[in-house]
């Protein structure tokens, strides 16, 4: 999958390795050497740091707030020097694992009580306030969405969850028009209808979809797309490079990503399902989630389904911080696979 | 153990809820993963074409390639108005980063003028985003390659090579042909075709131009390139070649034409050449004039400031737009109404100096003594022209002189002509409500009054008494033009009056100096001397301010006994007739010996202190000089000119 972002980031660049193939696949094999390093690691080991980790990333996101590097717009990035990280990432596994902690430790008897739910939220709260202080809506949503995600797994009682949909189906409006940025309003409105504006801040959907359209079944052809090549389509090596890539591979390329995404979601599932500990199983099935929803919200975006969130796709997107992400959810997934865990484990 | 118990059951039940909440999400996934393959299939495939076309019209730019405009061309086939290759730069305002800069350094390399910065710097404020701004035209190919070369630091610079329009004769044809322009905003709203914004395209604007803009247009060529989102072209994939527009022949010598324009000199006038036979237009020239190639190329400002201020309009057209009374010229026509009302030729009227017509004397500019007809013609005797046409009443006179095309208004391609009055009884009704009177008909009789002409006019007056046809005034050129009607005129009276012309020049008349330096022909002609002021000014000769003086007048047809040319001459304010046959005379003489016409022009050009566009060069550097004297003077910068008593006062104070 990765070697596929590396063929289509090569056309990206104009059929070159820099600026970005080359250290696409670089990264890549860093971040899967520490994958297998992660996966080595006993689940014991996960548990035990889920709430430190936790604990490091939140301090870490009052880090960007207080000293951030002011880039594109929103403060999102941490410079310790050396590496520069983006510490909303790292809170996507790391929220995963705290509550799947959580939810291992609450014992089974309290999960339909009002216990089961006040942790989650303070859970929650701090990282979703530090993160929308950014502001980075895109990465709350799928903080929450996997927070959530762990939580109806773990067995929260149904009605809460049909009862916030309809909270956030009432809010939603409300939010938009209270709570989000102009620039995020814009996004929005546009999405709903992005050839008001072709121009302007419609200009990413429509040339998203042109790059996707005009690919047909079979694509334009390898180093043939005219869309990303005359920069027409932007940030075609990032956020749209589903779309860089649909115009090449056409139809075909991009069913063949989704292949590939299906894939990776029924391993990551079979794991959980296969786990024999309930922090595993959580931790396993959120941890799937997230890619999930990085894919799904990626190319629901790509092809004018929602609006324009920062959101890359994982593995074929040429970027550090959400390659770093990914990575460590595979590391773990990969841990949890190789040590399912005992039954018994739950009670030694 | 209860609670362990019952941990273990509920721990039980979690794994339950677990694996079937687990198998919703999984459910979930799929649905989207179905739902976005889906999505993308309907893009893709459903949509491909739409979404293919948009790609296309994302990538390929068509670039419109401007026309070559069909050429002027004179009966000879010589060129008036050509393209030549001509290398030119312009900025495209929403592509340039630092104007300012940009600006700066194209004005360096191209080493423009402060003027020049300062229209582009208007332009550039004024112009709409997509509108391309020019900067310089007729580049030579060194300052071409250098701007060229710098393209990847001057974004917005659009440097091309293109044709622009060339006029080989300059000033010579610039009233008659008109000149091309960039077009207007008015115009791109009335028809907004993308190639009226295209660099480089130009649209008649005056004149023949913009008579046959239709024609001389063309159709513009195409060039599809490949660009990126920036505008940067990549490749050309493929180019149309334009259409030239089509040729237009005209009746002119176009060197006979620059040669009368020549002639006239530093006077301001008109010359008209035309064909006996065809009536065909062979020069129709306005001096002084602009220069066409000025104009096409964008005039600047202080250039067009020195024509609308020159006292000799040389934006006016004065051989169709300039009313001139044509003065004692229309005595040969009034001879033919006489002649047609049965006036003996022979009848001698007698001369005192003038003649009393109610409580009022009517002078004459001479004492003649006792005339006839010729030797009225020939000495110009107005007090035989008063006598005689009270005599006949004024009608009949300007029966005749709407015959030979007095007061008319010809058709021809022009975008607009002046055609003058012939004054009678009817028409003093109805502009001025008042009765015909004998000093309206004395007045009338020697061309004053409220008799006006354009000289074009006098032009087909003088064809048609030399043909004897009723000579139309043509511009576009005709092989076997079908031969005029005859006029409905005696051909006997018509030859007298052109014996009576011939006296004039040949004879003891008042041109004897026009006599054409040939052997065997000879001209016909009648001088006319036009009263710009009333005489108690005294008469308006060179010893008076430019504008007092009279208007100076000629009209004229060679050979006598087989007329084959026609010509007028007008000079405004030439002091008397004795400025236009010498000029009438040589551009007659330049039809049958142009070594020796233009042997005489050479002499004469030396002492005016060059040819036309040398001195439309100096006096525009002048111009340019007093321009900028006046604004430094404006701006404080240098002390006013004193005038010559307060040259004193402050000369004592510095003293002081």
């Amino acid at each position: 999958m990765a070697s596929f972002g590396f063929v289509v980031l090569y056309s990206a660049a104009g059929g070159s390795l820099t600026p970005w193939a080359g250290l696409h696949m670089i990264r890549f094999l860093v971040f899967l050497g520490m994958a297998i390093v992660f996966s080595r690691l006993k689940e014991n080991f996960w548990k035990t740091i889920a709430f430190p980790v936790y604990i490091t990333v939140v301090i870490m996101l009052l880090g960007v707030e207080l000293m951030g590097a002011v880039r594109g717009g929103s403060q999102r990035w941490l410079s310790l020097g050396f590496i520069r990280i983006q510490p909303s990432e790292l809170m996507k596994p790391a929220i995963i694992l705290a509550v799947a902690r959580f939810y291992d430790l609450l014992p089974a008897g309290q999960i339909r009580t009002w216990g089961a739910i006040w942790p989650l939220l303070i859970l929650l709260a701090f990282p979703c306030a530090l993160i929308l202080l950014q502001p980075d809506l895109g990465t709350t949503i799928t903080v929450v969405a996997g927070a959530m995600t762990v939580a109806f797994l773990a067995g929260l009682p149904m009605r809460l969850f049909i009862g916030g949909a309809a909270a956030v189906a009432v809010i939603a409006p409300l939010a938009f028009f209270f709570a989000l940025e102009e620039y995020q309003q814009r996004r929005v409105t546009t999405f709903l209808n992005p050839e008001n504006d072709p121009l302007g801040a419609g200009y990413h959907i429509s040339q998203s979809k042109i790059a996707i359209g005009s690919g047909g079944i079979f694509g334009k052809g390898f180093l043939n797309g005219t869309q990303s090549h005359l920069d027409y389509l932007p940030e075609g090596h990032t956020d749209f490079v589903f779309a860089t890539m649909a115009e090449e591979w056409g139809l075909m390329g991009g069913v063949a990503v989704l292949t590939g995404f299906f894939l990776l979601f029924r391993w990551g599932l079979g794991v959980a399902m296969k786990a024999k500990t309930r922090f595993s199983q959580l931790a396993a099935a959120g941890l799937t989630t997230t890619i999930f929803f990085y894919v799904a919200i990626n190319l629901m975006m790509v092809m004018g389904l929602a609006p324009v969130v920062g959101i890359p796709l994982p593995f074929l997107s040429h970027g550090g911080s959400s390659m770093m992400t990914i990575m460590i959810c595979i590391g773990i997934l990969m841990a949890i696979d190789r040590h399912p865990g005992r039954r018994s484990g739950t009670f030694g | 153990m209860s609670i362990s118990g019952g941990k273990t059951i509920s721990g039980a039940v979690q794994a339950l809820t677990f694996s079937r909440r687990a198998t919703i999400i999984g459910g979930l996934q799929v649905g989207i993963g179905v739902l976005l393959a889906g999505r993308m299939a309907y893009i893709s495939v459903a949509e491909n074409e739409r979404y293919q076309l948009l790609s296309e019209s994302n990538r390929v730019n068509l670039t419109l390639v401007p026309p070559r405009r069909g050429w002027l061309i004179d009966r000879n086939g010589k060129p008036i108005a050509n393209n030549k290759t001509d290398f030119r730069v312009d900025l495209i305002p929403d592509r340039m980063r630092d104007k300012e800069k940009t600006v700066a350094t194209l004005a360096q390399l191209l080493s423009l003028d402060q003027e020049e910065i300062d229209r582009i710097d208007k332009e550039l404020t004024q112009a709409s985003s997509f509108q391309p701004v020019q900067v310089a035209t007729g580049l030579d190919w060194e300052k071409f390659a250098a701007v060229s070369v710098r393209l990847p630091d001057l974004p917005g610079v659009s440097p091309r090579q293109g044709f622009s329009r060339f006029y080989p004769t300059g000033a010579a044809v610039g009233h008659l042909v008109g000149y091309v322009g960039i077009a207007s905003a008015e115009d791109y709203k009335e028809n907004p075709d993308p190639i009226l914004v295209t660099p480089g395209y130009k649209i008649g604007k005056d004149g023949l131009e913009k008579t046959f803009e239709d024609r001389l247009q063309g159709k513009p060529g195409a060039k599809r390139v490949e660009v990126t989102a920036r505008g940067k072209i990549v490749r050309e994939l493929d180019s149309r070649p334009d259409v030239p527009g089509k040729a237009l022949q005209l009746t002119l010598d176009v060197d006979l034409q620059e040669y009368a324009a020549r002639r006239l000199g530093p006077e301001s006038g008109s010359v008209v050449v035309m064909d006996c036979e065809t009536g065909d237009i062979l020069t129709m020239t306005s001096m002084p004039s602009f220069d066409p190639n000025s104009f096409s190329d964008g005039i600047g400002q202080t250039e067009y400031g020195m024509l609308r201020d020159d006292d000799h309009v040389p934006l006016r057209d004065k051989s169709l737009k300039g009313l001139f009374p044509p003065g004692s010229t229309i005595k040969p026509m009034v001879s033919l109404a006489l002649l047609r009302a049965g006036i003996d030729p022979e009848e001698t009227v007698s001369c005192p100096g003038g003649l009393r017509v109610g409580n009022r004397f009517f002078n004459c500019h001479s004492t003649h003594g006792s005339v006839n007809m010729k030797r009225a013609n020939a000495q110009s005797c107005d007090t035989y022209f008063y006598k005689m046409a009270l005599r006949i009443g004024y009608d009949a006179i300007a029966l005749m002189a709407r015959e030979l095309g007095l007061g008319a208004k010809y058709d021809l391609p022009v975008a607009s002509q002046s055609y003058g009055t012939v004054p009678d009884t009817q028409w003093i009704k109805k502009r001025h409500d008042r009765e015909w009177a004998n000093f309206d008909t004395v007045n009338s009789a020697i061309g004053q009054g409220y008799f006006l002409s354009n000289p074009l006019q006098l032009c087909v007056m003088a064809a048609r008494m030399a043909s004897g046809r009723k000579l139309e005034a043509k511009l576009l050129f005709e092989q076997d033009r079908p031969a005029a009607t005859p006029l409905d005129i005696s051909p006997e009276h018509l030859s007298y009056v052109r014996e009576a012309m011939s006296e004039v020049v040949n004879g003891a008349g008042t041109a004897r100096r026009a006599r054409l330096p040939l052997e065997d022909i000879k001209l016909g002609g009648k001088t006319g001397t036009a009263q710009v002021v009333s005489l108690k000014y005294g008469r308006g000769g060179r010893d008076v301010p430019w504008k007092f003086r009279d208007h100076g007048l000629f009209v004229c047809f060679a050979p006598v006994e087989n007329p084959r040319y026609a010509a007028s001459v007008v000079i405004q304010h030439g002091g008397g007739s004795s400025s236009a046959y010498p000029v009438a005379r040589d551009v007659m003489t330049f039809l049958y010996d142009r070594e020796q016409a233009m042997e005489k022009l050479i002499a004469l050009e030396e002492s005016w202190n060059g040819t036309i566009s040398e001195r439309m060069d100096r006096q525009l550097a002048a111009y340019r000089a007093q321009k900028e004297l006046e604004k430094a003077i404006a701006e404080g910068r240098i002390p006013p000119p004193q005038t010559e008593a307060n040259g004193e006062g402050s000369a004592a104070e510095v003293g002081q």
